[in-house]
């Protein structure tokens, strides 16, 4: 499901915000939350269902072009990420 | 004392819109002081106790009761509770849901619900629920709340009753396709310590039942519900970390506006402050009750030089209070406590047959046991 041409989203019954209390953003869902790394949630919100695994790294390494391992990093959090049920 | 510097904010916020309910289980957490229904907040107050709460930090919602759907103003606090940005769930027993009021509430902006489940036949679900016609009551709401595109929790309140039921419980659950499956044994506070006897299962029972869930767990595809079990602590050594700690990130208000760091929390002796009168962020920083057992400085031995203090807290206060008979106690549960043996000599007592008739969580009931505790 995690290959370069998946087009994966949010999770429907998830919902992401910016909490000012916590300075970041979280992810909410029926059993609890998550806190995300600034990182986590620019990527989660790339995801919109529309752009492909593979559009989203590329639209990430022109903002980081020197960000040295960021296709294995995304890959990794997009496993993780669609393992915990975040995205689908 | 101003304690602003080191206690985070809340996260989660649980307000017990009411402590009325049209069930009549056994398990029931709920005091055994059904309070005084007059007492009950109005929509104002609720409403700014949300306002307050969301400024402090905390957006996780719960609304519970009692049965949170006999409140007419339910919809109203959802609005509003959407509106400040809270994700907002809805613990129900399913009794008294139509069609047109899960419509209505997603119109208001709630985010989940959680229906509760006392088994997986209708005879055993409503011989242990007290009402008849519960069982399939429940089952078509569930059904309803699939299809309005709700995230769905069930829970079941595990117990000797039912926890041979388990195998067809989790086959109940995917049938009614859960998105998260709550398979808690119950907790022995107010109703269900009076029938704890009753309730409390069998290690046996609970092994196996453990067994069951993990081997189901095993044989599913990734889109199935996500079962979380949770044993009885009475069958552990160490104490549960209560709410991540003492008026770390819970705050949960009773029907009657009384702020309270857990759901069971009115039974201790402590001076809890009324949303009537205080703002939370005043009662959350700055009261006694609330500050009394934050850190570490309150434990009497063996919490106060044990090395694990940081991972469980010492345990719950309100069953050290109800087994110890004194709050700042190490929780029995624990196998250092020196009262340790309350808790090995209730599983003995409930492995035995008993004859004390078990007690429905009822109106009438209420009042016979508070006039006896008068007396
Ligand atoms: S003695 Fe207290 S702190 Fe130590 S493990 Fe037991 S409950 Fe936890
Ligand atoms: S004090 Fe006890 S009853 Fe209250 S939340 Fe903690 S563990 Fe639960």
């Amino acid at each position: 499901m995690t290959d370069p041409d998946s087009v994966l989203t949010l999770n429907p019954s998830y919902r992401m915000q910016y909490e000012p209390a916590q300075k970041s953003h979280v992810l909410l869902f029926p059993e609890g939350m998550v806190k995300l790394s600034p990182t986590a949630a620019e990527i989660l919100e790339l995801l919109d269902g529309k752009a492909s695994v593979q559009q989203v790294i590329n639209q990430l390494s022109q903002r980081y072009p020197d960000a040295p391992s960021l296709n294995e990093d995304v890959y990794q959090f997009i496993k993780v990420a669609y393992d915990k049920r975040w995205i689908c | 004392m101003t304690n602003a510097g080191s206690v985070n904010p809340p996260l989660w916020l649980l307000l017990e819109l009411t402590y009325s309910c049209p069930l009549h289980c056994s398990y029931c957490a709920n005091p055994i002081d059904l309070g005084n229904k007059q007492e009950e907040l109005d929509t104002e107050t609720w409403l700014k106790v949300l306002i307050e709460a969301r400024a402090l930090g905390a957006v996780q919602l719960g609304l519970s009761g009692g049965e949170p759907l006999l409140r007419k103003d339910l919809e109203i606090i959802i609005k509003k509770a959407r509106e400040l940005g809270f994700y907002i769930n809805l613990i129900t027993s399913g009794i008294g849901l139509t069609e047109k009021r899960i419509k209505s509430l997603k119109q208001a902006g709630l985010d989940h619900i959680q229906i509760s489940f006392q088994s997986a036949d209708q005879t055993s679900n409503d011989a242990i629920a007290g009402k008849k016609a519960a069982f399939e009551q429940k089952q078509k709401m569930a059904k309803l709340v699939k299809q309005y595109g709700f995230p769905m929790v069930l829970n079941f309140v595990i117990s000797k009753q039912n926890i041979e039921q388990i195998p067809q419980i989790m086959a109940l659950s995917c049938q009614l396709e859960a998105d998260f499956v709550e398979l808690a044994t119950a907790q022995y506070y107010g109703w269900a310590l009076q029938n704890r006897d009753h309730l409390l299962p069998t290690l046996q029972q609970v092994r196996l039942a453990e067994q069951q869930v993990n081997q189901f767990r095993l044989q599913q595809s990734n889109t199935a519900p996500k079962f979380i079990f949770v044993t009885p602590d009475y069958y552990e050594t160490r104490p549960k970390a209560c709410m991540s700690g003492w008026g770390s990130i819970f705050i949960n208000i009773a029907p009657n506006g009384m702020a309270l760091p857990c759901h069971s929390a009115a039974l201790l002796d402590l001076p809890f402050l009324n949303v009537k009168q205080h703002s939370l962020e005043h009662i959350w920083y700055e009261s006694d009750s609330f500050n009394h057992y934050r850190g570490f400085d309150w434990m009497v031995e063996p919490c106060k030089s044990c090395d694990e203090k940081e991972q469980d807290f010492g345990g719950c206060r309100c069953q050290a209070l109800l087994l110890t008979g004194n709050a700042d106690n190490t929780d029995p549960v624990c196998s250092k406590s020196p009262q340790h043996h309350q808790i090995t000599k209730a599983v003995e007592h409930a492995s035995l047959m008993h004859h004390s008739e078990i007690m429905s969580r009822t109106l009438k009931n209420s009042l016979i046991i508070m006039s006896s505790k008068q007396i």
